[in-house]
């Protein structure tokens, strides 16, 4: 009895499905694959970006870091907010406390004031977190702190996108429905194709290096990409270095408990 | 409760005594997964995915206590003590990437310890009480990880939230007031998240006690094996401890080997990248998609796209996909063959691997966009996952005709059995 209405349930959903599968097939068959502008020109696959961070032995190059905290503070937070990091997260990059000082007293904070209870500007102190930005301009421009873990393709892609922008390809240009529209500029690394952001890093030497690096486009578009990646992930040397005792200390385990089985069951056939 | 062979508890150290007399706990521990447990001496290394499974959740209830102490579940603050957690909590993010690969691990489990059933036919009598639970256990696992996935408040959240209690909108005339009373609201809110959160800190204890259930039930019958025949003398069996202890003890190092790979080197390869974007109910993201253990399930709904008669698409793609689930309740009694192994049923056994390779077609559909071919390739797909539980599973059970069985368990490990050749004479 279960049997037979169990076929009958099946042979009822395998209808429905019959029934949807034919007309979505016959409207497949008519239409074929599916095709947009973005289908064709968007590069899903970043450029390469190798990182010290990279890789499970993985640590930051401080100098890099610091590097990539001058392209930001420099360029991208005219419109990027860093919400998530204080300035006292910076002696990871490996400034001195009175450097940090000096860097958070630059900003302006909007906070409670401790005597009078009112909310007051006052500068920066290290232990806020860094301060918003206000943008007037086209879009919405995300906050950074988490960007390289946001996007699909991480730092590499932030360093792609930042130094993909070109022409549009004739294709799209051609056709009003596909031009990029004004206020918008090509690049195909980001998904619609058309973003927003001005090209931030349109010319070399927009920041000047204190470590005598020459700040081609390139060059800051990789330090502020790993400079993304370390506010994302501020602990990722602390993690990989735990892993890899962890690890150590697991395979010694499961390496002696193997033995103490292999032991217990010497002898007894299974 | 056990084979008339297996060891009694006798305590000689006088505490161990009045304690056995007062509050007999040694006693149960030693009966239940100690000497005094007779297990069969053939189980395969499928039979450790139960007791790595208790580890999860264990791993889990802990990890998650210690996040519930900084976590906010608020929308205004949900995502920032997430961050918080992250980057000010002392090892806070080893306890947030444990408890979400964990997550995901114990899935993993879960899905190897459900298929050893299929194959080896651990649902059928007298274990059926066992696979209920089983079943009911796994239902409470998929509620509880869609509702943790909802407690960070980024965008994959949110969106999981609105497109899962939006299910229930499939249903006519309760629907869109069901969906209202489970949400707290007309779409995802502060009234959602608390109740969420409330609801996750819950149930992985409701699980516990099932577990609880599950094993008490195990230890009635004891445990299959991979031949299926039933237990028969003193020769059948090995006592849990040391046997099993050992032999679950370092699976469990092997474990944390894999664990720490994730949880240290890629931990966010299982997740979306958009649940690092905070929860915004303006913007939908270009692909909803769940985490991976549901991207079966999530092929299974959305093959349906057209009405059938006077039912809407989408109301069948919601009971398909609970029918996909409520349908293993039944397999005790949808399978009649008598012989539980499919190691001895050469039919099943490619039926089964076919559903095996099956849910892996299903799980990439779900996760691939809603678009063809991938629609095609989900649907082709679902009509063979229906077909094999609803269909095939019933008649092949009928009319397949299994290989021999081995006399005992000792003989399908010696080659021989002392008792098989008594038996031939007799
Ligand atoms: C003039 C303002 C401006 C500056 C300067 C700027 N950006 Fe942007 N950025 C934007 C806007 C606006 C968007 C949103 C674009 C959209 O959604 O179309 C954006 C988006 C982004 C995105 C997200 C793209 C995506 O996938 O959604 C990244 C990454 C980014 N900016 C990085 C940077 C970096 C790094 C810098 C510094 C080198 C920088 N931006 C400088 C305005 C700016
Ligand atoms: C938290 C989740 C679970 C835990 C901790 C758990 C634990 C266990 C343990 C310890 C065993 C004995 C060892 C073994 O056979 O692996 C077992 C057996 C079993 N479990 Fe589970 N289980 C869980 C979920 C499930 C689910 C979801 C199902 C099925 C849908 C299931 C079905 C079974 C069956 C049928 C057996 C008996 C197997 C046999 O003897 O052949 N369990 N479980």
């Amino acid at each position: 009895m279960i049997r037979i209405f169990s076929i009958l349930a099946g042979l009822f959903f395998i209808l429905g499905l019959l029934w949807s599968m034919t007309i979505d097939t016959m409207a497949f068959a008519a239409d074929g694959l599916p095709t947009s502008p973005e289908k064709e020109f968007h590069i899903e696959h970043p450029k390469a970006l190798s990182l010290s961070s990279n890789g499970p032995f993985g640590k930051f190059d401080k100098a890099q870091l610091q590097r990539g905290f001058g392209v930001y503070r420099e360029v991208c937070s005219q419109c990027h907010s860093l919400k998530h990091v204080a300035y006292r997260d910076l002696t990871a990059l490996g400034y001195s406390e009175n450097a940090i000082k000096a860097i958070a007293a630059k900003a302006t904070i909007n906070a409670k004031d401790p005597l009078s209870g009112e909310l007051k500007d006052r500068p920066g102190l290290p232990s806020d977190h860094f301060a918003p930005v206000v943008y007037g301009g086209k879009g919405v421009p995300p906050d950074l702190s988490l960007i390289t873990k946001a996007r699909e393709g991480g730092a590499a892609y932030v360093y792609s996108l930042l130094t993909g922008y070109a022409a549009q390809p004739a294709k799209l240009a051609n056709k009003p429905e596909t031009k990029t529209p004004d206020g918008l500029y090509y690049n195909p690394y980001f998904a619609n194709l058309n973003i927003a952001m001005p090209p931030p890093l349109a010319a070399d030497g927009l920041v000047t290096y204190s470590d005598g690096t020459v700040a081609t486009k390139d060059q800051m578009a990789k330090d502020v990409s790993a400079f993304l990646t370390w506010t994302a992930e501020p602990k990722l040397e602390a993690r990989h270095q735990t892993g890899f005792m962890w690890i150590g200390l697991m395979l010694f385990i499961t390496v002696l408990s193997f033995m103490a089985y292999r032991n217990v069951w010497s002898g007894t056939k299974h | 409760m056990s084979f008339p062979w297996a060891k009694q508890y006798t305590p000689s150290h006088p505490a161990m005594v009045w304690l056995d007399e007062k509050l007999p706990l040694p006693r149960l521990i030693y009966g239940a997964v100690g000497a005094g447990y007779e297990v069969p001496r053939n189980l395969n290394y499928f039979w450790n995915f139960g007791f790595m499974a208790g580890l999860c959740l264990m791993i889990q209830i802990v990890t998650g206590i210690v996040l519930a102490m900084h976590f906010a579940p608020d929308t205004g603050l949900a995502f920032d003590s997430t961050e918080h957690i992250m980057r000010d909590v002392n090892w806070g993010w080893m306890l947030r990437y444990g408890h979400s690969n964990g997550a995901a691990l114990f899935f993993a489990v879960i899905y190897l310890h459900i298929f050893r059933g299929f194959y080896y036919g651990s649902y059928k009598a007298p274990r059926e009480m066992i696979w209920l639970l089983g079943v009911t256990i796994f239902l409470l696992m998929m509620a509880t990880a869609f509702m943790g996935y909802v407690l960070p408040w980024g965008q994959m959240s949110y969106w999981a939230a609105q497109v899962i209690t939006g299910f229930f909108t499939a249903f006519p005339l309760i629907g869109d007031g069901l969906k209202e009373w489970l949400l707290g609201g007309f779409a995802p809110d502060n009234a959602t998240l608390n109740r969420f959160f409330s609801l996750h800190f819950l149930l992985p204890f409701v699980i516990l006690g099932v577990v609880i259930l599950h094993i008490w039930s195990l230890h009635i019958p004891g445990s299959s094996n991979p031949t299926g025949v039933e237990v028969k003398t003193k020769a059948d069996t090995v006592p849990f401890h040391p046997y099993y202890t050992a032999k679950d003890g370092w699976t469990v190092g092997l474990f944390m080997v894999i664990y720490g790979l994730f949880v240290f080197y890629m931990p966010n390869s299982m997740g979306h990248p958009d649940n690092y974007i905070p929860a915004n109910p303006m913007q939908t993201p270009a692909h909803i998609v769940p985490e991976w253990y549901f991207w079966p399930f999530y092929a299974i709904l959305r093959s349906f796209t057209q009405p059938l008669l006077f039912i809407p698409g989408k109301l069948m793609g919601v009971l398909a996909m609970f029918a996909s689930i409520l349908v293993w309740f039944f397999m005790p009694w949808l399978d009649k063959s008598p012989v539980r192994s499919a190691k001895f049923r050469p039919l099943y056994r490619k039926f089964f691997w076919a559903l095996v390779l099956d849910v892996l077609v299903l799980g990439y559909c779900g996760v691939s966009p809603p678009e063809q071919p991938y629609i095609l390739l989900a649907q082709l797909a679902t009509i063979y996952y229906f077909a094999h539980f609803f269909i095939i599973v019933p008649i092949v059970s009928s009319i397949e005709r299994p290989e021999p069985l081995p006399f005992s368990i000792t003989e399908a490990v010696l080659g021989h059995d002392g008792q098989a050749a008594l038996a031939a004479k007799g």
